[in-house]
């Protein structure tokens, strides 16, 4: 439906058409759910605010329209944060001033007519200096507020401020941000229409009738871009130019209903637009049901507010509390039409026009005019004469306002679509249940059953044999019944469970199973088999699920290769829960000698060491060659000290350090073993080689 | 054999008198060969005795002594006049080496001990 623009009766036709093969639009008129939802979505924070001017001008706005006590609360709060903008005019942005007047507007708050002429001085320098569109639509805005307020406000060279404006309007009814910017946006339509509203409010004179009729011509324009759905829901949206300035259809929307209507308050004349898109535009705004962020909520409650009573056109909405009827119980067909907001219609009568069944088959055509119970303002019908069967059917209904100058005021839509069930109780009565063998004719033991009674029949078979199953569904009416599911379940012993579905023809349900050809299927497993029968559907209230007895079932041996039946569900703590403690086995330890073995080895060992020491007595070992000028002493020395040092570090090395920290130490240690050990030995070496010589 | 006898004595006779002629440094480190290798056959000896469970360790006793044994004799190979391949070698150096190679393959065997 987007991009195309024929001419307004082609579209309106194509529109009933498409409202004729619709889905129904389900929608409701504003009730105490969507109260209540607001009253959870606009939840102030705990110091009792509710975050920037804006979201609180949201949030009292939103509790204003739709009168709930709790915004009195937090009232206090509210005008506190509001006053402290305006006390500084100057240094406040107009779209700041602009919240907090409206904010002050919505709760009552007592400002000084001192501190509102500052800000009223302020707004109009803003609209004397700008051209930008929403530094426009801040002061009107703000000024139009305060002049709501009490305050006599005259926005002389209204006429100026008002060409301003319309000069950034581009052809297609869309506008530009600013004289600078070549992006036109639907959004901002709606923002010029509601700045333009404003500035003709406040004019001292007459703004030229000429310029309104242009503009009037432009909001028709925009209609003309106006989206659809199928069911008759239209809305506003833009191309998502920029992620973060996409504003979306609900916001679009509300912009360009806020827009259209403020400016047609003021405009006299008529606009010309269908009303078929006006209630497009209701019944979007509804269907959005109960809206998940606090934006959606004001949005919607706002332009739901707006088209509750505009001077375009006011949507009528036609819902129905119940779409279940039970012919039963006899139900009425009740249908509600009201405006948005619930409150009563104007004189009218509502038509059920066409019962349309599945596959859009038209089931009547006869036009019944339901009646009309003024005391709780619904419009019923009874079902039972229209003879229809149990079963989900399509109704159009069309509404018809009495007065005729009511046409131009309302919007009905025409024609309506809703889904309705219609339920009753299905009889099911000739069931029989039997064996009978392969072939043959004749059954061996049939069975009547009477579901309406408890009994459990008793059968048995073998795999040559065959079990048939049969029964009749009527609805109250009279007819063969279809229902979604009719099941047969074979549930065996062993938990293994089988489904059948009972294939119905016209007159009646029947179902054989041959049990020669699923012998396989049953995994071979002989023995008891629970019968369990199910018959269930939407539209059928006595929907059932009965155990009919057991059946014994001979089945032949399993062969080797036979499939296995599949694993059944296990208890799933059993599975998932604790298991058993393991107890690990360890690798018993090695068998250690006894202690005084080691140690008396340990002494043997020693032993040798013992006996080179007395060896070198016994060879004369001496200190002669020890050197005795005290330098190359001190090294000697020093050389000895340090081979005991590395000895003395690889048994502390054995002991607690770890190699890399000894390869540390011996690294410093061999540096200076290496150094002292040449000194010692170089003057060793040369006090031999002097010897020699001397 | 009578003659076997006595030719044994003989022979030993001639060996003691030989040995005695070898200078004192050189027996100092026959000494020590002799010592060590005594200290790794009482290691072999105890292994036998109660099996072989901390085998490294058991190895890393073994090596320790057999490779200061095979240093020692590498060390008297180079100090020993008599040896004409290692004239020009001074002892001192000899020995130098000696003590370095000692100090690594004792680091090894620390390490290997656990």
């Amino acid at each position: 439906m987007a991009g195309r623009r024929p001419a307004p009766a082609a579209f309106l036709i194509l529109v009933l058409t498409a409202a004729f093969a619709s889905i129904s639009s389900a929608v409701r008129p504003v009730s105490d759910a969507h109260r209540s939802a607001a009253s959870e979505l606009f939840a102030p924070s705990a110091d009792g605010s509710f975050g920037d001017l804006e979201s609180t001008y949201e949030a009292v706005r939103t509790f204003q329209i739709l009168g709930l006590d709790r915004y009195k609360s937090v009232t206090g709060k509210a005008c506190e944060f509001a006053a402290e903008k305006l006390a500084s005019p100057a240094s406040s942005s107009a779209k700041d001033l602009f919240h907090a007047v409206r904010i002050s507007g919505v709760l009552g708050c007592s400002v000084d007519a001192g501190v509102y002429d500052v800000v009223v001085a302020r707004l109009k320098a803003v609209i004397k200096d700008t051209n930008s569109l929403l530094e426009f639509y801040y002061s009107v805005g703000g000024l139009l507020s305060i002049k709501e307020q009490g305050h006599n406000i005259v926005l002389s060279d209204a006429e100026s401020t008002f060409h301003a404006i319309k000069a950034l309007s581009q052809s297609d009814g869309r506008w530009r941000y600013d004289t600078n910017s070549a992006e036109s946006s639907t959004f901002a339509a709606g923002i010029a229409l509601e700045a333009l509203a404003g500035v003709v409010s406040l004019a001292d004179a007459e703004v030229d009738p000429s310029m309104i009729g242009v503009v009037k011509s432009d909001i028709v324009k925009l209609f003309d871009t106006i989206k659809s759905y199928d069911d008759g829901t239209f809305y506003f949206d833009e191309k998502p130019v920029d992620a973060t300035e996409y504003k979306g259809p609900v916001m679009t929307s509300a912009s360009v209903v806020r827009g259209v209507t403020a400016f047609t308050a003021v405009a006299s004349g008529k606009l010309n637009i269908p009303g078929e898109k006006i209630l497009g535009l209701a019944k979007f705004f509804l269907g959005i049901g109960l809206p998940g962020s606090a934006k959606d909520c004001f949005n919607q409650i706002e332009s739901l507010s707006f088209l509750e009573n505009n001077r375009v056109f006011v949507p009528l909405i036609l819902s129905l509390p119940s779409k279940v009827f039970s012919l039963t119980s006899k139900d009425q067909l009740k249908v509600e039409v009201t405006t948005v907001f619930g409150s009563a219609a104007p004189p009218l009568k509502v038509n059920l026009v066409q019962v349309l069944g599945s596959d859009s088959k038209v089931i009547t055509s006869d036009n019944k005019e339901l009646q009309f119970d003024r005391d709780n303002n619904v419009h019923y019908l009874d079902i039972a004469p229209l003879k229809i069967d149990v079963g989900k059917y399509s109704l159009v209904f069309e509404i018809s306002l009495q007065e005729p100058d009511h046409e131009t005021v309302y919007a009905t839509g025409g024609k309506n679509t809703e889904n309705v069930f219609i339920t009753g109780l299905i009889k099911v009565d000739k069931a029989e249940i039997g064996i009978s063998d392969n072939d043959a004719g004749a059954t061996e033991s049939v069975q009547k059953l009477d579901l309406s009674k408890d009994t459990k029949v008793s059968l048995s078979a073998n795999h040559l044999q065959k079990l048939r199953l049969s029964f009749q569904l009527t609805t109250p009416l009279g007819h063969t019944f279809k229902p979604h599911q009719v099941f047969l379940k074979l549930k065996h012993e062993s938990k293994v469970e089988h489904l059948f579905v009972v294939p119905g023809s016209a007159r009646q349900f029947k179902l054989v199973l041959d049990f020669l050809g699923l012998v396989e299927k049953f995994y071979y497993l002989s023995g008891r088999y629970e019968l369990e029968f199910a018959v269930g559907d939407a539209a059928m209230e006595n929907s059932f699920l009965r155990p009919l007895g057991h059946l014994e079932l001979d089945l032949p041996e399993a062969p080797e290769k036979a499939p296995r039946p599949p694993a059944q569900a296990v208890d799933p703590f059993s599975k998932f829960g604790p298991k058993a403690e393991i107890s690990h086995i360890f690798r018993s330890p090695e068998k250690r000698p006894p202690k005084e073995l080691s140690l008396a080895f340990t002494g043997l060992t020693l032993l040798p060491f013992i006996g080179f020491l007395i060896g070198l007595m016994h060879l004369g070992v001496n200190m002669k060659n020890f050197p005795s000028l005290p330098g190359p002493a001190a090294f000697a020395s020093l050389f000895h000290a340090g081979i005991g040092a590395v000895l003395l570090l690889y048994v502390l090395f054995w002991l607690k350090l770890d190699l890399f920290t000894t390869l540390k130490y011996l690294g410093f240690l061999s540096v200076f073993l290496v150094f002292v050990g040449h000194r010692t030995l170089s003057y060793l070496s040369s006090a031999s080689t002097k010897q020699k010589t001397a | 054999m009578p003659r076997a006898t006595s030719d044994a004595k003989l022979l030993i006779q001639s060996l003691t008198k030989a040995y005695a002629a070898t200078p004192t440094n050189l027996k100092i480190i026959d000494l020590y060969v002799i010592c060590a290798v005594a200290t790794a056959l009482m290691q072999v000896a105890y292994m036998g005795l109660v099996g072989s469970f901390p085998f490294n360790s058991f190895l890393s006793g073994v090596l320790s002594c057999i490779g200061t044994a095979v240093l020692a004799v590498c060390l008297r190979i180079q100090v020993n006049k008599d040896n004409k391949e290692f004239k020009d070698l001074p002892p001192e150096r000899a020995f130098a080496d000696f003590i370095l190679c000692n100090l690594v393959l004792h680091l090894v065997m620390m390490n290997f001990l656990g």
